[in-house]
């Protein structure tokens, strides 16, 4: 941690949140808000001597309110940089005739209420996305008595307070009264492992984390009893049983069956009621203090950054990597990758090598000095350009310069154009080709598709990044449906050209669907709500020209929904069943007319 | 890739050269490769059509590119799993023969058929062949593209100084890139910090 502080390669930017990313692999713009100190973070000594006459007292976060801190703080003694704060809403000395007893003590005069939060702007050409987890919080499972009950403890509390650093110094003693528990119980799978509460997934570290806590005990207090009700205790990893058999070797009770309730009694003891899977009966054990080990969830930042940074995220929250074998630490983005909890539960050891295996693949890209660029980029056809500036107008990356006055042929930026391909379909004039995803190309798709039987046929655009990958998440699970689904993959949704509906349609397509990210999650910024805007103008011309336009559908799938691709599938057929042979004969007729 | 242009000039007439991969049993188990590549035969300016058992293999790639060689094929189509996997293997084994790397389509056989029909083997040969027509159609009118060199930042941002970000930053460092470290909280340590001992060692966090 401390290298972090010193090193001379790193600028530490604490207090602060990203709150915008602009660009593409090798060249990304990155915002970030840093926020105001108000102690200067060089000058500080961290002598301490602000606290001492700071006469606000609040709980304090990093012992998970077991303790206190003053409203001028540092977080913990080995906090990095080593300056203090003042939390500017716990602080009465905005108006310093109210307080300012720190600055008055300051003797380096570190202490400035004027300073405000900064905005900085960063010059990348890779990020790596290292957001971590927020621990679960019990509350709900109100079986345990988390808010009712003082010796009902999370197991990060239970780790702040059997800390050395702790509030106690170590002490295990039980929040109501002091004392020392003579029995301690750990329920595992708290917010793991559950359809109905938390997440259904394994936290990874619960078991482990109770093994040692376990052992911290035993280690320290021989003589109290401890006591683990478990599902399965999954100590999987390398040294991982050993530690499990040194537990049960020191005298920690595994029993097998989660708690079905606690009651407290009358000194403050838990009765915990559980169903022993060993023995299938009810039994009941009294414990003085109950640990329950909560399991992980994302961090709370997560979806802000994901929506940002156009990232996907599994149906867990976690961040989505390009491929979960082959490319564990990639996102589908190039150029970003992922450390540590951001992208599922893990370990320290776990985060460390996944954090080396990130900064590896972001050096794989930078140390050539340059980066190649795809070539899926689109070309103005000067001859057919009108200078509208409608390309100009859905680019969502500002690529396209046009001069509508001056009547001059749109220019297109190839290195900020991204490929989305929305210009391209939304051109009038057919004078924007999209390089390898030309209309000539698609359309041969289509035909070639519809060539023969069309009426048994659906036809489905999707886009790369997210309903594409949803269906091969699909086949990845195994999940069956209709075979006369035929996918057509474009970069993005946006692509999908008017002209490549109608053709479908009038070749006899009983059904089309085009698909995409979900609105928010667009790879392409926003390209999804031109997708949105064109099927809506298509389905009103559908309607005008007597067609109906359900027949036409829109769905949103992220890479993660291979169930819901899978469901759409379905219903596709079945909406392509109600679709009948003069329908058929009469859309072909309507349209040749056209 | 090479930014050279190929060797052979793409004006010429499309010779389209079509693998159907069994993938092992993956997909061969669900459709009848043999057959798939049989109708492939068929289809105009199709030159070579065969059914392969893995194509993304060594000796799978080297009979293609052997295939390229002697017939003077232009143009390939490899039905195999999804290009999200192994579309850049591909493209890198067409430009180790002097192909344009963008001459190439992939038919999905795995993902979006044969694993999603597993009990319909005529529907899914049926559509495995459907696919294969339509990736020749898009490959006949594939244009050569080159790829651009964009300079770039030599430098990194990490988002959270937990310990994986610390982790990360400092390997950035220590390789010589410059690196930001942004995190939301007023010190970095993250949830390990909060850590007295930690398994399966047993020693301190910080």
């Amino acid at each position: 941690m401390a290298d972090v502080g010193r090193h001379p390669r790193i600028r530490l930017l604490t207090l602060s949140e990203v709150v915008d990313v602009k660009g593409y692999v090798g060249n990304f713009k990155v915002k970030i808000i840093k926020k105001a100190r108000y102690v200067d973070e060089k000058s500080c000594t961290a002598c301490g001597d602000c606290v001492t006459v700071c006469p606000v007292v609040r709980p304090d976060e990093f012992n998970m309110g077991l303790g206190s801190r003053k409203a001028i703080y540092t977080p913990f003694p080995q906090a990095i940089p080593s300056s203090y704060l003042i939390n500017a809403k716990e602080c009465l000395g905005h108006n310093p005739a109210v307080c300012s007893k720190c600055v008055e003590v300051c003797a380096k005069g570190c202490i400035n209420f004027h300073m405000s939060d900064e905005e900085i702007i960063e010059e990348v050409g890779t990020i790596i996305v290292a957001t971590g987890l927020t621990p679960y919080d019990p509350t709900e499972m109100d079986e345990y008595g988390y808010t009712r009950f003082a010796n009902v403890l999370t197991s990060l509390e239970f780790e702040r307070l059997v800390n050395a650093g702790g509030p106690t110094k170590g002490g295990m003693i039980r929040p109501s009264d002091r004392n020392q528990p003579k029995s301690v119980g750990f329920i595992q799978c708290v917010g793991s492992r559950s359809a109905t509460k938390g997440g259904h997934y394994c936290s990874n570290i619960c078991c482990m984390n109770t093994v040692k806590a376990t052992l911290i005990i035993k280690e320290h207090y021989p003589d109290v009893e401890v006591k683990v009700f478990y599902i399965d205790i999954r100590a999987f990893g390398k040294g991982f049983e050993d530690l499990y058999t040194r537990s049960r070797r020191l005298g920690a009770q595994y029993i097998r069956g989660l708690p079905g309730s606690v009651e407290e009694t009358e000194n403050g003891s838990l009765r915990v009621a559980v169903e022993n899977g060993a023995t299938g009966k009810l039994e009941f054990h009294e414990l003085d203090m109950l640990i329950l080990a909560q399991g992980m969830k994302p961090a709370p930042s997560t979806q802000r950054l994901q929506e940002i940074m156009g990232l996907q995220l599994t149906s867990d929250g976690f961040y989505l990597e390009a491929h979960p074998k082959l490319q564990p630490v990639d996102a589908a983005t190039r150029g970003i990758f992922f450390a540590g909890c951001a992208e599922g539960p893990k370990d320290i050891k776990e985060s460390v090598t996944q954090a080396s295996a990130a900064a590896m693949r972001a050096i794989r890209l930078m140390h050539k000095g340059e980066i190649t660029a795809e070539p899926i980029t689109s070309t103005i056809i000067a001859d057919k350009c009108k200078a509208c500036g409608k390309c100009a107008e859905v680019c969502p990356y500002n690529a396209i310069s046009v001069d509508v006055k001056a009547k001059k042929p749109a220019v297109v930026n190839s290195a900020s154009c991204a490929g989305c391909g929305t210009c391209s379909a939304e051109c009038h004039f057919d004078a924007i080709s999209m390089n390898h995803f030309t209309d000539a190309q698609i359309m041969g798709q289509v035909d070639s598709m519809l060539k023969t039987a069309p009426e048994s046929k659906i036809l489905a655009f999707a886009c790369n990044w997210c309903s594409y990958a949803g269906a091969d998440y699909a086949g990845v699970s195994r999940l069956q449906y209709p075979a006369n689904v035929h996918l057509i993959r474009v970069m993005c949704s946006g692509r999908v050209d008017e002209k490549f509906i109608w053709d479908g349609f009038r070749q006899g397509a009983p059904v089309i669907l085009v698909s995409g990210c979900h609105i928010g999650d667009c790879h392409y910024i926003d390209a999804n709500h031109w997708t949105q805007k064109r099927v809506d103008r298509i389905r009103k011309k559908m309607e005008k020209i007597g067609l109906r336009p359900e027949r036409l559908q829109l769905e949103w799938i992220s890479a993660a929904e291979g169930i819901r691709f899978a469901a759409t599938m379905q219903r596709m057929e079945v909406l392509r069943q109600s679709v009948t042979a003069e329908e058929l004969a009469e859309t072909q007729s309507v349209l040749s007319k056209l | 890739m090479s930014k050279i242009p190929p060797v052979k000039p793409v004006e010429q007439e499309p010779r389209i050269g079509v693998y159907v991969c069994h993938c092992g049993l993956n997909i061969a188990q669900s459709v009848d490769c043999v057959k798939v590549a049989a109708e492939a035969a068929d289809v105009a300016d199709v030159v070579v059509a065969k059914d392969i058992v893995y194509a993304c293999s060594e000796p799978g790639q080297q009979q293609i590119k052997q295939d390229i060689l002697d017939n003077d094929l232009n143009r390939v189509v490899i039905a195999s799993c999804s290009p999200r996997l192994h579309e850049p293997t591909f493209k890198k084994m067409l430009d180790s023969v002097g192909c344009n790397p963008y001459l190439l389509d992939m038919a999905n056989l795995r993902e979006q058929c044969s694993w999603v029909h597993m009990n319909d083997r005529d529907g899914a040969t049926a559509k495995a062949e459907t696919l294969v027509n339509m990736a020749i159609s898009r490959v006949r009118h594939l244009e050569p593209l080159y790829e651009d060199t964009l300079p770039l930042t030599p430098k990194t941002l990490v988002i959270g100084g937990g310990v994986a970000g610390i982790q990360a930053a400092l390997d950035l460092a220590d390789s010589g890139y410059e690196v930001t470290l942004v995190e939301k909280g007023p010190s970095i340590g993250g949830v390990m910090a909060q850590l007295d001992k930690t398994f399966p060692t047993m020693d301190c966090s910080i």
